[in-house]
Order: structure tokens, then C-alpha cells, then sequence
């Protein structure tokens, strides 16, 4: 699994509450058989018409906005479980994903890839789109080991929780498969007492 | 099934339905890290199966125990001329890509033309192979369908699918418990659906987030077994990764002598160990919530979200009476439906009713949409798809003549699939068109690009079918 432990990075704002999977990735582009290729189709139906062609005003089209890190309102990632979702924001670039609240399903399959996500209070959340409205190049820099994100222009920094195991997992880049593998006797003992 | 060790884990200290499941298939729990969690059922589709049995390959493993996973085909195959070679080539590639790893792996796998294929979460249940008690895991969100059974049954991504492949075991943390009561009677042309449609527009699609939700309270208690089916189904719907209720003489009578049901001795022993499977009474729930049935009528949703609904005869709530922060996300979802603040759905022409999906497509629902339409038509503006749950759904029905009463009325009965739910096969409603559906999703572009989705009961849906129009189906009761 992919590691990380920090990062320095613009950001790309999306200023829409429930996000959910289909919107991410559209169940008509789940036809793949591999891991790879799903950015070129995230939030396909907010990016292009049904022509193909691009719509300037979605965010993602913006040239104006780039960097590593999507933010986003709350209950981000909700509905299916589909972990194309988490596929597809990594595949087209980003490595962290801030909101407010996130759906449990999306958040479990992001942290099984590598992908951050960082829940941050509504407060702090508009705290970051202030930031990005007054310079569209605003970084945040994301520390995973001190568990804080900060505004860079602004200095105002906020911290995160993440599941210890989890975040062992994100800065070694190990997943849930090695750490049971090493226990397997256990299943084995388990399935004995019936 | 891990019964003895589920009957001396139940003696302890009073405890939810959903702790006394846990603790009995928790191998390991140890402080700082999540639980590792047996899981008794996997059930797997083609669409996010192939790249956990790639990571397989790719670490050199065989599934763990292959005769606990389950395999059918579903999300992405056509609800019509299912035996003919599946047209779309990315389709039938994944499809095949099933056969040939259930194959190499040595799973069960009832796929096009089997007669147990179906949607996951149907054939599940009417198989036997969902029972009380159990632990079981799918990568779909909506696999807390099985909790109606009184099972832990809950979602997961491709990861975990691979996870439980390798292991037969997920990392979990125990989730947060709420309890739901609905008391009292349903009002007429009220049913199930209206229930979990109610309940997610009064909590919203994120208030049962982080939470298993156990659903109890005499208005649940009198539903047959689909109805709770359709309850625990849409549990996502709110966040709530899984939803169950405690099995009882209805969970038991529904299970007896189903395909792969415990028989004979092996019965008896599973009935001693389900009839434990409730909570303590003075069992402690992280939150608590009480809804009145008689509060309840006939939903609708209007918007974006399944927690954008309301009763069919009220009024869209306005953008003003949202909070600050979310009426920039609410006014966008009224756009994209096309409707206004304040405004009343009812007699609004409708385009396509779709009656199916994991939540509404079992041999009751299909009976009551058929009992409503016996001798109707379908109004001309509309196109009535109705694609039944599983192979056996569909073959009860035209046993039953089902299948003439709806080509009378016009509607077309399909071969089964999750079809137009979410649009992944050609079943998909065109941009701009609205459709009544059964499904569980009301999200933008969920049955199609720019499709604009209602979601109901299937009696309303059977209703907008007749009239053509969104329409108090209470009211067609009554003249009849």
C-alpha cells in the first residue's frame, strides 16, 4: 500500500455537502477489471456534458486550482461502497481528502489505499475556503505523524483523529492482509469451537 | 455457525443484538487496534470482486474457506434475452471474469442462466443461506438487507473483499449501537418502504453514520420477513453501515425448509441458539429513537438524497428553511430534479416507473403491485419496467400469473438484476426524464446521466404507473 506521513500542497475546493460515490464515479465506468484508470472518469458527470465536453465552471476544470488535496462538505463519500471511489480521487492525483464528515464506508476504503481522509470541524473547513478564496494557491500542510493540518498562509492549524492502527498502516505501508496473515493460527483456533 | 461459543458469550452481562453477534466471532480483540472479525457469509458479485481476486494472485493466496463465499451476477447484466451472449463487451468481460475466478478459486457461483441467480441480496435470504446470528459481508453497502434476519451483515470495499478471501476475517472496529422503535398501526397504502423512507427524511442520509441500527417497536414486529427486508436495506441510506432486527416466529417460519436452511437436528440446534438473539432489556444503546406509524404516510422524495423526502401530499420544504451552510448543496438539488420551494408533487407527470432493485423487487412487492393493477392499464406517457429480484422471484410470479397481469397493464416484467437501480447495465432512464422507482438511491445521475429519480413504495410506484402522474395511491384505495 501506498505510505504517507506528510505533505505540502495547493488545494482543490468542492464546496458540496453529501458527495456521494456515484457522483465520484459513475456506476456506468465500474466495468474495469484492474485498480487503475478511474481518475480520467471522477465526477465525470460534473466535469463533462453529455456531449464529452468540458464544463469550465466545475472546479476541477479550473486551471486556476490544483494540488493533492480535495476538500469537500459533509458526508463526503456517502452511499455505495464501491472503493472505485477512492481509486479514482487517487488516481487523478490527490492523496488527502478534507471534510467535515465522511461516510464510513468511503473513509475505510480511502485509509485501505493510502488515501488520507481528515475530518476537520465546519469551522475549520471555512476557515480553508476563506483561505483559498482570498489565494487560489493557498497550501495546507498535512502531518500525519502530529496528526495536524494548518493553513500556511494564515498559520491556523487544526488537529485530527485517526485509529492508531490505521495511521501505523499509512506511515509503513502495510494493510490489513499482512497484519492478519501474521494471526492466522487464531482463525484457525477460532473455527475449532463450534 | 459458532453457536456454543454464541450461547456461553450470552450469559454475560446484558447486552444489544448486535454485541452478542460481535462478541461471539470476535478471534482477537486487543486494545488500540480493531477487532478481527469472523465473517461466517461472503457474498460477491462481478463488479467489485475482480481486483481483490487479482490482489490474490498478486500475494500468491487461495480464498481461505471458498465454501463460505457465495457468488452470483447482478450489478451489470441486461434484464432482457439473458441466455444470448451479453452485447457490451466491457459488461460481458467482467461477467466472464467472474465465472473464470469462481472457477479458479473454487466458489458457488449461480450466474446467467442459473436458476438461483439473482440480485445478491435476494437470493441470499430466499436460499437459506442468511440466517440469524450470522456474520456476513458483501461488497455492497446494501448487504445490511440480511440484518433482517437478525444477522451482522454489512458492506465493504474491494480491499475488505480481498481480506475476507485471504482470511475469512475483516479488521473492524465494533461499531456504535442505536435503537429505532416504530410503535403503533400503518395507515392504509402504507408499507415498509414508507417506514425507511420516514425515517431517513427525519434523521438525514448522515444521521446513523458510525452506527449499527437495530429496528424493534410493534410496527416493525408485525411486518413479514421482505418488508424488513426492505427496512434494514436502506439502513446506507442513512450511514448506518448495517440494521438488524431480532429474529422471531416470523424469521423462523420464513427460513424452514429453504434450500440450504439448517434441517433435522441441525434445526433444532440453531432455533435454541437464534431464540437468544435479541437485546437484553436493560441493554444499553449508544442512542435511542421512537417514531409513531400513524405519523407515517406514503413518502416521496424530491431531491438529491434519500433524506430529501416527504409525505406524498406535503409540500418541498424551502431553501430558506434549511441551515445556512446547506443551502447552497439543497438549492443545487432542486435544480437538478427541477422543482420548486414550496411546491406540491402531487399530479407532476412522471415518465418511467421502475419497480425492482435489492430493496423492492420480491415476490410480495411484485404481488402487491399486481393485486393494485389487475384489470388497469399503465397510462400512455409512462414506461413501466418491472425487474424482479431473482430467477426464483420471477418464476413464482408467472406461476402465479403475475406476469399476465402486467402485460395487460402494459408494464414490461423483466429477467432479474440490480437493471435500472443504478443504471449500470442499458436499463438507464434518459437525461432529464423523471422516474418513480422502488430502488434506494435517489442520487444525481444514479439511473442515468441527468436522470431525475423519485423514490417510493411499490404501490405508489404502481399508482404513478396508472395515473401516469405522481399520485396519493390512499386515494385509489379508497374507490376501490
Amino acid at each position: 500500500m501506498r505510505k504517507f506521513e506528510r505533505l505540502l500542497s495547493a488545494i482543490v475546493p468542492l464546496n458540496i455537502e453529501n458527495i456521494d460515490t456515484d457522483q465520484i464515479i459513475p456506476a456506468r465506468f465500474l466495468k474495469a477489471t484492474t485498480r487503475e484508470g478511474f481518475g480520467e472518469n471522477l465526477f465525470r458527470d460534473w466535469r463533462y456534458n453529455g456531449d464529452h465536453t468540458i464544463k469550465p465552471d466545475f472546479v476541477l476544470n479550473d486551471p486556476a486550482y490544483s494540488g493533492q488535496i480535495l476538500v469537500a462538505g459533509k458526508n463526503f463519500g456517502c452511499g455505495s461502497s464501491r472503493e472505485h471511489a477512492a481509486w479514482a480521487i487517487q488516481d487523478a492525483g490527490f492523496d488527502v481528502v478534507i471534510s467535515s464528515f465522511f461516510a464510513d464506508i468511503f473513509k475505510g476504503n480511502a485509509l485501505n489505499n493510502g488515501l488520507l481522509p481528515i475530518q476537520v470541524t465546519e469551522d475549520f473547513l471555512s476557515a480553508i475556503y476563506a483561505a483559498v478564496s482570498k489565494n487560489n494557491k493557498a497550501q495546507l500542510d498535512v502531518d500525519l505523524e502530529n496528526q495536524t493540518v494548518t493553513i500556511v498562509d494564515s498559520g491556523e492549524k487544526a488537529t485530527f483523529e485517526i485509529n492508531a492502527y490505521k495511521k501505523s498502516c499509512l506511515i509503513n505501508g502495510y494493510d490489513d492482509i499482512d497484519f492478519i496473515l501474521n494471526q492466522k493460527h487464531l482463525i484457525e483456533e477460532f473455527e475449532q469451537v463450534k | 455457525m459458532n453457536s456454543l461459543r454464541g450461547l456461553q458469550n450470552n450469559y454475560k452481562m446484558s447486552k444489544t443484538l448486535v454485541e452478542k453477534i460481535w462478541d461471539a466471532h470476535v478471534v482477537k480483540s486487543e486494545t488500540g487496534f480493531p477487532d478481527i472479525l469472523y465473517i461466517d457469509t461472503h457474498l460477491i458479485h462481478e463488479v467489485t470482486s475482480p481486483q481483490a481476486f487479482d490482489g490474490l494472485r498478486k500475494r500468491g493466496l487461495p480464498v481461505f474457506r471458498p465454501q463460505q463465499t457465495v457468488a452470483t451476477a447482478d450489478h451489470n447484466v441486461p434484464t432482457i434475452d439473458q441466455l444470448l451472449p451479453i452485447k457490451e463487451e466491457l459488461s460481458r468481460y467482467q461477467v466472464d471474469m467472474l465465472t473464470k475466478n469462481c472457477a479458479e478459486f473454487g466458489i458457488e457461483l449461480y450466474g446467467l442462466g442459473h436458476p438461483f441467480q439473482g440480485i445478491v441480496h435476494v437470493i441470499g435470504p430466499e436460499l437459506g443461506i442468511t440466517l440469524p446470528g450470522k456474520t456476513m459481508v458483501c461488497g455492497d453497502s446494501h448487504t445490511s438487507t440480511h440484518g433482517a434476519f437478525g444477522a451482522i451483515a454489512f458492506g465493504i470495499g474491494t480491499s475488505q473483499v480481498e481480506q475476507v478471501f485471504a482470511t475469512q476475517c475483516l479488521l473492524q472496529q465494533k461499531p456504535k449501537t442505536m435503537k429505532i422503535e416504530v410503535n403503533g398501526t400503518l395507515g392504509k397504502g402504507v408499507s415498509a418502504k414508507d417506514i425507511i423512507l420516514y425515517i431517513i427524511s427525519k434523521i438525514s442520509a448522515a444521521g446513523g453514520t458510525g452506527y449499527f441500527i437495530e429496528y424493534a417497536g410493534s410496527a416493525i414486529e408485525a411486518l413479514s420477513m421482505e418488508a424488513r427486508m426492505t427496512i434494514c436495506n436502506m439502513s446506507i441510506e442513512m450511514g448506518a453501515r448495517g440494521g438488524l432486527i431480532a429474529p422471531d416466529q416470523i424469521t423462523f417460519d420464513y427460513i424452514k425448509g429453504r434450500e440450504f436452511a439448517p434441517a433435522g437436528a441441525e434445526w433444532d440446534k440453531a432455533l435454541a441458539y437464534w431464540k437468544t438473539l435479541y437485546s437484553d432489556a436493560d441493554a444499553k444503546f449508544d442512542s435511542v429513537l421512537t417514531f409513531k406509524a400513524e405519523d407515517i404516510a406514503p413518502m416521496i422524495t424530491y431531491g438529491t438524497n434519500p433524506g430529501m423526502g416527504m409525505g406524498i401530499q406535503e409540500n418541498i420544504p424551502s431553501t430558506e428553511s434549511q441551515p445556512d451552510k446547506e443551502q447552497l448543496s439543497y438549492q443545487k438539488a432542486l435544480d437538478y430534479m427541477g422543482f420548486e420551494d414550496d411546491s406540491s408533487l402531487i399530479g407532476k407527470p412522471v415518465d418511467y416507473v421502475f419497480i425492482g432493485s435489492c430493496t423492492n423487487s420480491r415476490i410480495e412487492d411484485l404481488r402487491e403491485v399486481a393485486e393494485f393493477v389487475k384489470g388497469k392499464q399503465k397510462a400512455e406517457n409512462v414506461t413501466v419496467w418491472i425487474v424482479p429480484g431473482s430467477k426464483q422471484v420471477e418464476q413464482q410470479a408467472k406461476n402465479e400469473g403475475l406476469d399476465r397481469i402486467f402485460e395487460q397493464a402494459g408494464f414490461q416484467l423483466r429477467e432479474p438484476g440490480c437493471s435500472a437501480c443504478l443504471g449500470m447495465n442499458e436499463d438507464k432512464i434518459p437525461a432529464g426524464k423523471y422516474c418513480v422507482s422502488t430502488s434506494n438511491r435517489n442520487f444525481e445521475g444514479r439511473q442515468g446521466p441527468d436522470a431525475r429519480t423519485l423514490l417510493v413504495s411499490p404501490l405508489t410506484a404502481a399508482a404513478a404507473a396508472v395515473t401516469g402522474r405522481i399520485t396519493d395511491v390512499r386515494e385509489m384505495l379508497t374507490e376501490a
